[in-house]
């Protein structure tokens, strides 16, 4: 049953039937759902349920063995370079470069994004103020708290403004205070029309989401808002939600 | 786009504390220190002596080994077997055994026997000690012949032939001359092809490298930013060799510098191809240095840096072949000392071509795995 997919502008990212198998193990079977422009797209799903293959594939990292994903507008399978170039990432790992000064990071990302070197400067003296970093521009990234680090690296993810960013669990090993900055950060980037895509194992974090989908086994067992799935599931939180719908996985850790 | 890339790397290393002093400091060192502590000539070797004879010869004999310079002796010992003790202890490298009777044998025409046995645990060294020791023996015995010689029989009633030897491109065999073009070779592989390997490693394993993959940087973009930096290093650095082993060693290459340089770029290019390579099949630090341990120790073994090629077994030789660094080197060696022009140096030159298009073929076909 396939079907042609229609480039609609107001969906950013579309997956049909997107499958990733290594060998005989379908890493990610089979899913497919739509994303709207300016939606926070909460991804969540056990650890090995597949959140991350399929991420990675979404962002042009990895290849789909089987069906179709279109995001910003482009074959994620065919046009890669152009999809990574309206994407912003922000990976598990902290991954701006310690031995470069919080400027400078603004800068190499700026520039391999293709800005010009003026309207990086601009840009960051207004990052700067509106994170209050102004004293830690001259630091060198390495000697930064966590918390610091993650709100810079969401910053810089999506600095030249993506139509749309990945963020793979953005909050881990982050304080309640600095999480809580974090989102109003998430917040701020979607008012300026920019997608977010976040996979988290936080609950409450999960609420914060437009709408919510649940993996499980590399399917995907529930998707809609978090206050329609916790009347599905006749539930009280979005933990109770995704405790019965983990409870039911197979494979784990 | 590559402006950035480049900057971020030059920023990288200079602010590394660590690297940049080594960039200057190991070639340095090489090339102050090896040339003078490595070297074939043996010296200094442990003599022990048995004299069973206690003559005017024999005495004679032991004192003009002792003279020459290349000998000490560190034991006197009544047998053989007390002897092999001090060989045992690590005092002595080189037995030299004298018969009873020596003396009165060479003097009644009947020839003197000597024994020499040389601890060959480090073969180069057993071999050259005996060669030499052989050598003083026979001059000495050929003035023991003209001491007994009748007086009056004329010095010419042997004949002799005289060999007037001649060292080409090298007159005083001069060992520096021959190992310091090598050396900077050594330096140009680890600083080009071994330094850019580790350090798209350690990006992979800190996980920017993933950060840069899901950027529009072009994998061939990257892998040119990380390379040119120490492209331009390795020039500098043998810019740096140059100066040093005229102001320290007085040489200057019989060859044109364009020459030179002209094999340093291609060589830098196949060396730093074989580091991607292996940057491509490492994924952490840890394999990264074994591979290129495995490889350096290859390449040193099988270059001639210090073993000829052509002494090597027949597969030996093939391994060689296939191996950059002993081209190069041939190359540096023939400039240096020879004065060779790239035409003459043609099978090198085609060589190193094939290395640098072979190595940068395989680092960009094995480096577009997406999973």
């Amino acid at each position: 049953m396939e079907k042609t997919i229609q480039h609609n502008s107001n969906k950013v990212i579309i997956a049909e039937n997107l499958t990733k198998r290594f060998g005989n193990f379908k890493a990610v079977d089979n899913i497919s759902f739509e994303v709207e422009r300016g939606e926070i797209f909460g991804f969540l799903g056990a650890n090995g349920a597949g959140k991350t293959t399929a991420m990675r594939m979404l962002c042009g990292l990895s290849i789909p063995t089987g069906g179709k994903g279109l995001v910003a507008g482009y074959d994620i399978g065919k046009q890669t370079e152009l999809v990574k170039k309206n994407i912003g990432y922000m990976s598990q790992k902290f991954s701006l470069y310690d031995d470069l000064k919080v400027w400078e990071n603004i800068e190499l990302f700026g520039g391999i994004y293709g800005m010009k070197d003026q309207e990086i400067k601009e840009k960051t003296d207004e990052l700067m103020r509106a994170l209050d970093f102004e004293s830690e521009r001259n630091k060198l990234v390495g000697s930064l708290p966590l918390g610091f680090k993650q709100k810079l690296a969401f910053s810089v993810s999506i600095f030249h403004n993506p139509q749309v960013v990945f963020l793979d669990e953005p909050t881990g090993g982050v304080d309640p205070i600095t999480r809580r900055q974090f989102w109003e950060l998430i917040y701020d980037a979607t008012s300026r029309g920019i997608t977010v895509f976040v996979t988290t194992h936080y609950m409450d974090e999960a609420e914060y989401c437009n709408r919510v989908s649940v993996m499980v086994d590399g399917k995907i067992e529930a998707l809609d808002s978090p206050k329609n799935l916790k009347k599905q599931f006749n539930a009280n939180s979005m933990d109770e939600v995704f405790q019965q719908l983990a409870r039911k996985a197979k494979r784990g850790d | 786009m590559i402006k950035y890339l480049l900057r971020k790397e030059f920023k990288q290393i200079l602010r590394n504390g660590f690297l940049p002093k080594m960039i200057f400091i190991f070639p340095l060192n090489v090339l102050l220190i090896f040339p003078w502590a490595a070297s074939y000539e043996i010296k200094n070797l442990n003599l022990s002596v048995i004299d069973n004879d206690h003559s005017t010869y024999s005495q004679q004999l032991t004192q003009k080994i002792i003279s020459s310079n290349y000998f000490k002796l560190t034991d006197v010992s009544p047998n053989y077997n007390k002897a092999l003790k001090s060989i045992e202890k690590g005092e002595s490298d080189i037995i030299l055994e004298i018969p009873p009777h020596f003396e009165k044998d060479l003097v009644n025409r009947q020839g003197g026997k000597i024994m020499i046995s040389a601890n060959a645990v480090n073969g180069m060294k057993g071999s050259i000690g005996m060669t030499y020791l052989s050598s003083i023996i026979s001059d000495y015995n050929g003035q023991v012949v003209q001491d007994l010689m009748p007086t009056g029989a004329g010095t010419n009633s042997t004949p002799t032939i005289q060999i007037n030897s001649q060292y080409r491109f090298n007159p005083h065999l001069n060992y520096r001359v021959f190992m310091v073009p090598a050396l900077m070779v050594m330096i140009l592989t680890l600083l080009c092809g071994f330094l850019p390997a580790v350090s798209i490693v350690t990006e992979k394993e800190r996980g920017t490298m993933e950060q840069i993959n899901v950027s529009p940087v072009s994998k061939s973009m990257f892998i040119l930013a990380k390379l040119i930096p120490y492209w331009i290093i390795g020039f500098i650095v043998i810019s740096i060799g140059f100066l040093v082993a005229w102001a320290v060693y007085g040489l200057i290459p019989a060859g044109y510098f364009a020459s030179i340089y002209l094999f340093a770029a291609i060589y830098i290019l196949a060396i730093s191809g074989l580091g991607l390579v292996i940057s491509n099949y490492a994924a952490t630090l840890q394999q990264a240095m074994f591979i290129v341990f495995f490889f350096m120790m290859l390449f040193i073994m099988l270059s001639g840096l210090y073993t000829p090629i052509d002494s090597m077994p027949e597969w030996a030789k093939w391994i060689a072949a296939f191996n950059p660094l002993k081209h190069f080197m041939i190359v540096m060696r023939s400039i240096y000392l020879k004065g060779s022009n790239p035409l003459q140096l043609m099978n090198q030159l085609m060589a190193l071509v094939g290395f640098a298009v072979f190595f940068n073929t395989w680092a960009v076909l094995s480096y577009h795995k997406k999973n």
